[in-house]
């Protein structure tokens, strides 16, 4: 694990410095959630399915933005290589990459949720909101992170990664909103199905990135 | 008789129809120290990338300290060093944190190994430059750093002098000196045939994919060198 921490906050130091990405995304999420909210010109009570949607929808694009970086450039530089004559395995790089990416989106998420609570007049702060972006991000940047290498290594992965990733990640999208709102509409009832839901994704999709990235990113 | 560090046997490799290696039957043996020549394309890089468990071979085996490369590869890599084309360095770090991320990787004591390695590259008074602000040369220079962190056993060094000048080849002679005394080995390709003559105590050309030339380096001169490295194509054109 400390070899996968190491990866991680060596990535993390390299966005700090070089402010390629993290920017982009936090840019990218609050444009979208500030346009969507004057595009939903409806009263409180119609707009809770629609502002949930926004939000996810704002986070995972914003996301792709993040994942497309998480390999490729790594990739690009020829320090993949590095890493691979390193003697970890696949599945410390993939915890390593995994654990960027996701500190990477709970950052972007965690300021873009109260100018969304603002905006939206919508209980964005809500414990259950804040443990449905966890769960629901931890699946997206681990499937995320195996797909983003999948996709690295050919010349169309940004059209390829979101064509690969989305699909699979329906399920963690539609569980998030429809848990997000449910928290948003006052109410209780289904939300620990979905809550459970999302986990059983992170818990089957985290495992088998972290198995099969060896065989990804290795010849 | 030491067991050879590296050894192939029958080692080829394709890329979709073309054969890039055919039929490589070597060994790196302790305290050796082997130039690779070769003709642009004639596999030298692809065959240092099998050795160093970056490719897999396409046919034949390559053992490693006595076991199979690729099957353990994760083993072999904590006692192999690998200078390739690109540097594999991250620009917005320093050289200091650079090589420590590296000793983090192989589990060593970052504060004792990073400043001894610097220092054998002459790279101490630009520990906290970072990797971006460096030339060419002392990128290599701390390509080379991040090689020999760990003190591997074998050195596999894609064209070391790439960029060096002449203190940097002095640099680099002087690591392939000691690694040689210690009992370690060195292989390295190079387009230079006086510096890898004067490094090398063997020199092993390939062309066209196989091994056209197997002999000690004190026995060659650089024409005689140059019959075996380039291409009839080469020759032609010439």
């Amino acid at each position: 694990m400390g070899r996968a921490l190491a990866i991680a906050w060596k990535d993390i130091l390299i966005e700090f410095r070089s402010r390629q990405f993290l920017g982009a995304m936090l840019a990218f999420t609050l444009v979208t959630v500030v346009t969507l909210n004057f595009a939903f010109d409806l009263d409180r009570g119609d707009r809770t399915s629609d502002a949930a949607g926004a939000l996810w929808i704002a986070f995972f694009f914003a996301g792709m933005l993040g994942l497309g970086r998480a390999i490729a450039l790594e990739r690009d530089r020829g320090t993949l290589e590095g890493l691979l004559l390193t003697p970890v395995d696949g599945g410390t790089i993939f915890m390593g990459k995994f654990l960027a990416t996701l500190l990477s989106l709970l950052f972007v998420e965690a300021v873009t949720l109260p100018v969304f609570a603002v905006l939206y007049g919508l209980p964005a702060w809500h414990p259950w909101v804040i443990a449905l972006a966890i769960v629901g991000t931890v699946g997206f940047a681990g499937l995320g992170t195996l797909f983003s290498a999948i996709a690295s290594s050919g010349r169309t992965r940004e059209v390829l990664l979101p064509l690969l990733l989305f699909p699979l990640l329906v399920p963690v999208l539609l569980g998030a909103v429809q848990a997000t709102a449910i928290v948003f509409q006052g109410e209780r009832d289904g939300i620990l199905a979905w809550f459970n839901l999302l986990v059983a994704f992170d818990v089957i999709f985290v495992t088998l990135a972290y198995l099969g990235f060896s065989f990804v990113i290795e010849e | 008789m030491n067991e050879p560090y590296l050894q192939t046997s029958g080692v080829y490799k394709r890329y979709g129809r073309q054969v890039v290696l055919r039929d490589i039957n070597m060994n790196v043996g302790v305290g050796e120290s082997i130039a690779l020549f070769g003709a642009n394309g004639a596999g030298k890089s692809t065959l240092l990338r099998i050795l160093a468990t970056l490719a897999r071979p396409s046919r034949g085996t390559v053992d490693a300290f006595g076991e199979d490369a690729w099957k353990h590869r994760e083993s072999v890599r904590q006692r192999i060093g690998v200078v390739g084309h690109q540097p594999y360095v991250y620009p917005e770090l320093t050289c200091a944190e650079n090589l420590h991320f590296y000793a983090r990787m192989f589990e060593l004591d970052a504060d004792e190994v990073v400043p001894v390695a610097l220092d054998a590259v002459g790279l101490s008074n630009r520990r906290a430059s970072a990797a971006s602000t460096l030339s060419r040369g002392l990128l290599q220079r701390l390509n080379l750093a991040r090689a020999i962190l760990h003190q591997p056993p074998v050195l596999i060094l894609d064209e070391p002098d790439t960029g060096l000048d002449r203190a940097g080849r002095q640099v680099l002679s002087r690591i392939v000196a000691d690694q040689i005394g210690r009992d370690g080995a060195v292989i390295f390709t190079t387009h230079s045939f006086e510096f890898g003559l004067e490094m090398a105590t063997r020199a092993v050309s390939l062309q066209e994919g196989g091994v056209s030339l197997d002999r000690s380096a004190a026995l060659l001169s650089t024409d005689e060198l140059d019959r075996y490295v380039s291409t009839p194509v080469q020759r032609i054109a010439e």
